[in-house]
């Protein structure tokens, strides 16, 4: 039996690697239900900026980094919405121990994202995000087409360029 | 041998770039591997290591086409890297299922995770970091019959490291169901009310085949039987409402008869009660919780003791730092007793004005206390213990008199120009050793200080520079005692290399070397991968170098990570 599962497993990723060569399709968003800062349900697979691309953004209260990052496109958020209409998702996924947190710090730092909250880390799984923090921008057919990990100052700055060049439609990577 | 081969051909595959097409639907996933060699070093305590190289690995395969979804995670431990449990050794498909999502239906066959309400009764999840993983493997269903209702029902065991759970009757079987009404969504017509509600509730039942057990009277030797309940169930009810700027989420539960291993065998039902309050306006967030926890360790093996097997999940009512002098003395929640309150207010100092500077300033406050609950013991048994009784009585509103941890922590963030950004953290913690399993020790008294600037340079490059104190005149375990300092200087360049150098240095020790805990770091990322590779001596706690946290264990030597996501 274990020996079927790996043949069968090589075989699947042999099969992926040369299908990958051939077809491009990109990944869209998961049908993952999560929850809002009141409580309700939303959908991944909903999230949306009236047809243009946006951004997501995983974070916890506890990820310096994470909070760096989101603080340093706060001070600019405002300007870039002004002049590309991006929309960010800042998706939590603080456990039950800080999210308690999120709401205090969400509306204390006044971000103007969208913060939503992935409690049990079905998103974040369902993503493959290994650590936060993990940024995401889906084009405007909902496909998932620039990922980055970590944070340095100045990664905001990579962030909207790419940004401005899904939105022209031109090719990134 | 076969196991590593194909692991590494599962990472080599794995690099091919984003998100694969195979028969119409989307392969993702993720990947990561730490490597160490920790030679010994008796001074800071880390020990020997006889593989000379240890190795933690795991990738996880994800396939969506449509509303169809399958994965798995292989994980490879050869062997377990410092701080994980040596039950890991070994190498395997630790998960996998597969999965069908409807809008009103959800079934998941195989592995699943999944939470009711704030977890009190049950949460199935993995903590990566802390080698902590109790994913249900049977049968989940979530249906959604009408907008605003949820309803789950959950069934199956527990992964315990890599035994084979289905074959024994040593583990037990979770079932479990989940109620849960979105009052506005339901009522069309409170839609668009400013009173949200929504209300839940769930049951737990554990079977856990079971054996009697004997009580001895020493004196006599007469025995006296016990017989074990093998279905220990559990029910709560929560509620969570906000109105304009307030919000409240409480969450009442409780828990049949479960003598275990944990509580002593006694026969004292569980309790578990959480309250939070909070206000939330544009530049100011406060949030008072408080809990009360009695005897509610729920897990689905009566003899275990360690950190598998857990049904349910009870959080730690304190702050979790990333700093990591901040983070010497962790609290963990007592689960035979305990209640807590944190207190949290979150204020930013608007732009232009006189506090507030050119920027603005961020303001955090957090306070958080957890005290031992009251309990009054009123039998004990011929054995002169108290296995098999009540144990004891508590009064629900009542503390006791044992302090387990305070904390009073002030954070202040400002930018102080367009390139500077500074950050000050002051911290007061009181530390009860007992909290950590360490009996008649003296309590721990600290103040930790922590400055931290960061520095924009040209070119999307950086420099961060942090130096943190920690004063205190008492001893932590065997290596640590009095005062620490550390220092740290990061360098980032363009977002894609750092170099990183640390010093924590136990300079208050007055018995045997005052060890400098130096780090060396370097690292780089593209995209979704990400490599780092650090050399020096590691202190457990929580780290974040280059712009990502991690849990890690102590060490000295040579650690390297790759991370990556596809």
């Amino acid at each position: 039996m274990k020996k079927f599962i790996l043949i069968f497993v090589a075989i699947f990723l042999c099969g992926i690697t040369i299908n990958a060569q051939t077809n491009n399709k990109k990944s869209t968003l998961p049908t993952v239900t999560i929850n809002t800062l009141e409580g309700k349900a939303i959908k991944a697979s909903e999230f949306s900026n009236d047809g243009k691309p946006f951004v997501i953004c995983f974070w916890a209260t506890w990820c310096k980094p994470c909070l760096m990052e989101l603080n340093a496109m706060a001070e600019q958020y405002d300007d870039w919405q002004k002049e590309t209409g991006i929309k960010i998702y800042a998706v939590s996924i603080d456990d039950a121990r800080t999210c308690p947190k999120v709401k205090p710090l969400v509306s204390g730092s006044d971000w103007g994202y969208e913060v939503v909250l992935d409690q049990n880390s079905e998103l974040k799984r369902a993503l493959g995000v290994n650590n936060p923090p993990h940024t995401f921008i889906v084009n405007e057919k909902g496909e998932i087409v620039w990922q980055h990990v970590g944070y340095a100052p100045g990664d905001e700055e990579t962030l909207i360029e790419v940004y401005k060049k899904i939105v022209k439609g031109e090719e990134v990577k | 041998m076969k196991k590593l081969l194909l692991a590494i051909f599962l990472i080599t595959c794995s690099f091919n770039g984003f998100s694969q097409d195979i028969f119409g639907g989307k392969v993702t996933g993720n990947f990561q591997m730490d490597v160490q060699a920790s030679k010994e070093d008796s001074i800071i305590g880390a020990e020997k290591v006889s593989e000379k190289l240890l190795m933690n690995a795991f990738t996880n395969i994800l396939y969506t086409n449509g509303d169809f979804s399958a994965g798995m995670r292989f994980e490879a431990y050869l062997n377990p890297i410092l701080g994980f449990d040596p039950q890991y050794k070994g190498a395997g498909l630790a998960y996998r299922f597969a999965s069908y999502k409807k809008d009103y239906l959800e079934i998941t066959a195989g592995n699943f995770y999944e939470q009711f309400g704030n977890g009190l009764i049950f949460r199935s999840y993995e903590e990566r970091n802390l080698g902590l993983d109790n994913a249900m493997d049977g049968l989940k269903i979530i249906a959604r019959p009408v907008k605003g209702v949820a309803l789950k029902g959950v069934i199956g065991k527990q992964r315990y490291y890599w035994e084979k759970i289905w074959e024994s009757d040593n583990f037990g079987l979770v079932r479990g169901i989940d109620a849960e009404v979105s009052i506005n969504s339901l009522f069309k017509k409170f839609e668009a009310s400013p009173l949200q509600i929504i209300a839940g509730g769930s049951f737990v039942s554990v079977f856990d085949k079971a054996e009697d057990r004997f009580i001895i009277e020493p004196s006599t030797g007469d025995n006296y039987k016990l017989t074990m309940p093998e279905n220990i169930g559990s029910g709560a009810a929560r509620l969570q409402m906000s109105y304009k700027a307030f919000n409240l989420n409480a969450e009442y539960a409780r828990k049949g008869q479960d003598p275990n291993a944990v509580n002593g065998y006694i026969f004292h039902k569980g309790e578990a009660a959480y309250l939070s309050l909070g206000y939330a306006a544009k530049g100011l967030g406060i949030n008072v919780s408080a809990k009360r926890i009695d005897n509610m360790s729920y897990k689905s093996r009566r003899g275990e003791t360690g950190n598998m097997l857990n049904v349910n999940y009870l959080p730690a009512l304190t702050r979790q730092h990333s700093y990591s002098l901040f983070a010497m003395y962790p609290y963990a929640t007592q689960v035979n007793g305990e209640m807590g309150i944190q207190a949290d207010i979150i204020y930013k100092l608007k732009k232009n004005t006189f506090l507030g500077g050119k920027y603005g300033t961020d303001l955090k406050l957090n306070y958080s206390i957890a005290n031992s609950i009251d309990k009054k013991y009123v039998q004990l048994n011929p054995a002169g213990n108290y296995e098999g009784t009540e144990g004891y009585s508590s009064s629900f509103f009542k503390a006791g008199d044992e302090i387990y941890f305070e904390e009073l922590n002030l954070e202040l963030g400002k930018k102080l120009s367009s390139d500077f950004k500074l950050n000050l953290m002051y911290s007061y913690q009181t530390f009860n050793p007992i909290a950590i399993g360490h009996q008649g020790e003296k309590f721990i008294y600290a103040n930790v200080f922590a400055a931290d600037l960061t520095q924009k340079l040209k070119k999307r490059s950086s420099l961060r520079y942090e130096v943190q104190l920690l004063l205190t005149e008492q001893n932590y375990g065997e290596f640590a005692a009095g005062d620490w300092i550390q220092g740290t200087v990061e360098y980032n360049l363009g977002g894609k290399f750092f170099v990183a150098a640390t010093d924590q240095w136990n300079y208050g020790k007055l018995n045997g070397e005052k060890v400098h805990y130096y780090n060396f770091a370097v690292g780089y990322t593209k995209g979704t991968t990400r490599i780092q590779l650090s050399y020096g001596k590691q202190r457990e706690g929580i780290i974040c170098i280059g712009g990502v946290c991690r849990m890690v264990p102590a060490s000295n030597g040579l650690f390297a990570t790759i991370t990556s996501s596809f």
